[in-house]
């Protein structure tokens, strides 16, 4: 039989935790926001997965993968469908408010800050320094998350040809994402079909 | 700058943001071209620098990139109101400009999103929906690396940007192989920028 979700090993779920409510779920995802200069998903990383322990490491990747293949943006679809799994739609929109709220009042104030040092060499430094850290943080969580592959069904060779492949037709090549998502996705998920049916087929005739 | 909208503008930008919002497959970020085209080369509500700032401040600023959006909607309403010096109903149109930009990329996607990621989690034992999440799985992780180099590499002068690249390394390795917290990196970097270091 298959697993009871999705593709995450067993062993890990019981030590998880949940969030407690969707107020809980608003302060969680408010205070993660807030901590994500240059983009979140650096911070809901380390936050759910290290820290809090909402969901392991392959979870992430799973949830990260359907979240950002989706259209909108990505870190608030990810929010939502956390959210939701927990409390339905309350939850999901508790989640999602709490992502972008403050946050949402905290830019138009620096805005209307900004406007008036923008020609200043200070806050220009400021804004390459932050870029060059936030450049950092992207690629670090993506080298954390390249451990989660080793579990992957299609095994950690395919693994990372399709991720070699698609590093240089975005880095590199400059491909245009709508291409390349289809274009490596497709196959890759065909890939994936067959590994798991041949697994599923081992797993029922031991049962039998 | 000044501009002025009419009620038909106004609907015409709420709807052409939904119309991005189911096009932002990757994330928003991938549809800036687009709503360059519309906004200031079309349109003309927005100069080049306003819509340049927009985006360079909602990615230093904390929360999801997706905010500079709601900077584009605020500098349309702002401009159609006269400019900063344009009193309450200037505030009031900049206003109305975020509610229509936000409403407009968030709704289509999020109730689209919503749904399918709903369903999927009902039927997480179907074959279909694991192959996809396997599938996926290496895909979405080269796209951060990826995302990571392309902010990077956009500073491509070697002699100028080598201490940019430094700070973008030991940035990576930090965060990679410690739990020093995210912030004191950011602020770290703010810090050396602001100094002229990097």
């Amino acid at each position: 039989m298959p697993t009871e979700t999705s593709t995450a090993p067993q062993a890990s779920r019981p030590s998880l935790n949940q969030p407690r409510s969707r107020t809980d779920l608003f302060v969680s995802f408010t205070l993660l926001a807030l901590q994500g200069f240059g983009g979140v998903v650096a911070v809901v990383q380390r936050e759910l997965v290290e820290r809090k322990r909402w969901m392991t490491r392959e979870q992430f990747v799973e949830d990260w993968a359907v979240a950002h293949v989706m259209p909108g943006p990505s870190v608030v679809n990810l929010s939502m469908m956390i959210g939701g799994r927990y409390f339905g739609l309350g939850g999901a929109l508790a989640a999602m408010a709490g992502m972008l709220a403050i946050p949402l009042v905290i830019v138009l104030l620096l805005a209307a800050l900004y406007s008036g040092v923008a020609d200043t060499a200070v806050a220009q430094g400021a804004l390459r320094g932050m870029g060059a850290v936030a450049a950092g943080l992207v690629a670090a969580t993506g080298l954390k998350l390249t451990g989660a592959l080793a579990k992957n069904a299609m095994g950690l060779g395919i693994c990372i040809a399709l991720a070699v492949l698609t590093f240089v037709a975005i880095a590199v090549l400059r491909w245009p994402l709508a291409w390349v998502l289809p274009g490596i996705g497709v196959p890759a998920c065909l890939w994936a079909w067959t590994r798991l049916a041949a697994t599923d087929g081992n797993h029922a005739e031991k049962q039998t | 700058m000044s501009t002025s909208l009419t009620p038909a503008d106004w609907i015409g930008l709420f709807t052409h943001f939904t119309a991005l919002s189911l096009l932002a497959v990757g994330g928003v970020i991938t549809t800036v071209p687009d709503m360059q085209r519309y906004l200031v080369a079309d349109q003309h509500w927005l100069t080049d620098s306003q819509f340049t700032s927009s985006v360079a401040l909602a990615q230093a600023a904390p929360g999801p990139n997706v905010l500079f959006v709601a900077l584009m909607g605020w500098n349309v309403g702002l401009n159609a109101g006269g400019g900063l010096g344009g009193g309450p109903t200037a505030w009031a149109l900049a206003l109305l400009g975020v509610a229509a930009t936000m409403t407009g990329i968030l709704l289509p996607s999020s109730i689209l999103t919503y749904s399918a990621t709903q369903w999927a989690h009902r039927n997480r034992e179907l074959r279909a929906v694991r192959a996809f999440k396997v599938g996926m799985a290496p895909m979405v992780i080269a796209l951060m690396l990826a995302t990571g180099w392309l902010l990077i590499a956009n500073h491509d002068q070697p002699q100028r940007d080598w201490p940019l690249w430094l700070l973008a390394t030991v940035a990576t390795l930090l965060v990679w192989r410690t739990k020093i917290h995210l912030l004191w990196m950011i602020g770290a970097g703010a810090l050396l920028g602001a100094i002229g270091w990097v």
